[in-house]
């Protein structure tokens, strides 16, 4: 028992041990892209020091941080909005049990429909502007909120719902004591599954239909045929991702499933 | 007092438990022993309010039940003297005069002030049914309901706790229902033993055990089981039920 670390001060250092952990993944990730590099040259995968660079002349003459903060605007935006709708509906789905079986096989479709095929839609129906993005974002990670919801929701410990009950828990208490840390203990991963999709599918829709954003910039390198500010803007991409989710998710999700048996590792994502 | 009175109540079209008629003074322990799905628990939850029969009626002179389940049933999400204070919260109670009250408690059930700050998870079975069971004494209950609450538990710690249980009846005056599977619990706890039958549950025999807890040694316990057991129709009951212990 003496051994064992105290809980808060083992906290933070555990997570920054993790953190050391996914530095070595990240560098040699960098190793794999020089080798690359060094093996098919400069125009068809720039090395990690010319896409820093290509990125840098990009902030420096002003390009990249209003079309990263537009991206990101767009992401997050279209996030709030799925992931508010998702589990505000998806709760209330699963609460009841013809509800949650009608439900199920319609979201199985719109996690199967590929966002590409929103993106097209929603540029016939918005046309070029920042609207498409943020649509398509919303449809995209919608389903993922709602499933995790509906989940959540399904899978209420009765058990416990009568305890609070014997003890002649009120209404509210049932709900926040006894509900809501079950629902978010599966809301929160969806919500950082549906975070990673955001990003994506707005980089995405820009690169098919805006003219501006990191999307809109990507597009502009490829017809240039300028393979470094390609991927420059990749890189920003990434690195705000990594921003996000290892600066602002990890932490959250540390504080919030404290209680968990085995702490969670960083989220997987799917495409 | 408590009563049960003609009781007959079903799930489906399965009837569980058959015209039963059975009574509680108050500051005793009735032990309910029995085969698993012989309606043991649904008397429990007809005594602590939580469950209507379908026919006969639940006369309860008790105020303020409380119940300990077999599992624990602990907020993973709360820390060990959060999961006490929750009947005091559900009371009304503000939350540092409830810690304090509900930290008392819990020193009373043999957990330590580290115990208190740790989640559920980090806790052996035997502190969370101490949880447990302190989270059922802050409220203070006139009737306690205990099902199966230390089947889950070695025989070493559940002889703990179940002189935990019998010290704090004893000292607070309190009545208690107690299911058990284990015919030595119950002759260790009860002042009572109603044995009731397999599926529809129904009243086969009630044995009074006059003893006081503090006399009542291996001994004594060992030879009033076997005393029961020599009756044919518990014989009978414990036979049918797979998990003899």
């Amino acid at each position: 028992m003496l051994l064992r670390p105290r809980t808060l001060t083992a906290a933070p250092l555990a997570y920054l041990w993790e953190g050391w952990g996914a530095a070595v993944g990240l560098f040699l990730l960098l190793a794999a892209w020089q080798a690359c590099h060094e093996a098919y040259g400069s125009f068809v995968l720039p090395s990690p020091l010319e896409s820093f660079a290509g990125l840098w002349r990009m902030i420096e003459d002003g390009r990249a941080p209003p079309a990263a903060s537009l991206t990101a605007a767009r992401a997050v935006l279209g996030f709030l909005a799925a992931g508010l709708l998702g589990s505000v509906l998806g709760i209330a789905a699963g609460l009841s049990m013809a509800a949650a079986r009608a439900v199920r096989p319609v979201v199985t479709v719109l996690l199967g429909i590929p966002p590409i095929a929103w993106i097209v839609l929603a540029l016939l129906w918005f046309g070029t502007g920042g609207l498409a993005p943020v649509f398509t974002v919303v449809v995209a990670a919608f389903p993922i909120a709602f499933a995790g919801a509906v989940e959540g929701t399904r899978t209420l410990d009765r058990g416990l719902e009568g305890m609070a009950r014997s003890f002649g828990a009120s209404g509210w208490m049932m709900l926040w004591d006894v509900h809501v840390p079950h629902i978010l203990s599966y809301l929160f991963p969806a919500w950082v599954s549906a975070l990673g999709t955001a990003w994506k599918v707005t980089v995405m829709a820009e690169l098919l239909g805006a003219d501006d954003g990191i999307g809109a910039g990507l597009a502009v390198a490829r017809t240039n045929l300028d393979t470094a500010e390609a991927m420059g803007w990749i890189v920003a991409v990434v690195v705000m991702l990594l921003a996000v989710e290892y600066l602002l998710l990890h932490p959250i999700k540390r504080r919030v499933e404290r209680w968990r048996e085995q702490p969670a590792g960083a989220p997987m994502r799917g495409p | 007092m408590l009563a049960w009175q003609g009781v007959t109540h079903g799930y489906g079209p399965e009837t569980v438990i058959e015209d039963f008629d059975l009574g509680l003074d108050p500051g005793r322990v009735l032990g309910l022993v029995g085969p698993s799905g012989c309606g043991k628990t649904t008397l429990l939850l007809m005594a602590g309010g939580l469950l209507e029969p379908l026919a006969g009626c639940v006369r309860n002179g008790f105020r303020r039940p409380a119940f300990v389940f077999q599992e624990a049933r602990l907020l993973p999400w709360r820390r060990a003297v959060d999961n006490v204070a929750f009947g005091l919260k559900a009371a009304g109670m503000g939350r540092a005069e409830r810690r304090r009250v509900a930290g008392r408690l819990a020193l009373r059930m043999g957990l330590t002030d580290e115990d208190l700050e740790k989640f559920p998870h980090e806790l052996s079975g035997g502190m969370r049914q101490r949880v447990a069971l302190a989270r059922a004494l802050t409220v203070s209950p006139d009737l306690l309901l205990l099902d199966e609450p230390f089947s889950a538990l070695d025989v070493g710690l559940r002889r703990q706790l179940q002189d935990l249980v019998v010290g704090e009846i004893a000292g607070g005056g309190l009545s208690a229902v107690f299911i058990t599977h284990d015919l030595t619990e119950a002759v260790r706890v009860s002042h009572e033993i109603a044995v009731l039958s397999g599926r529809p549950g129904r009243l086969l025999r009630r044995f009074v055990i006059d003893r006081p807890h503090a006399a009542r040694d291996d001994a004594f316990v060992y030879e009033t089981v076997g005393g029961l057991l020599r009756d044919a129709a518990v014989a009978a009951a414990f036979r049918t039920a797979e998990d003899i212990r």
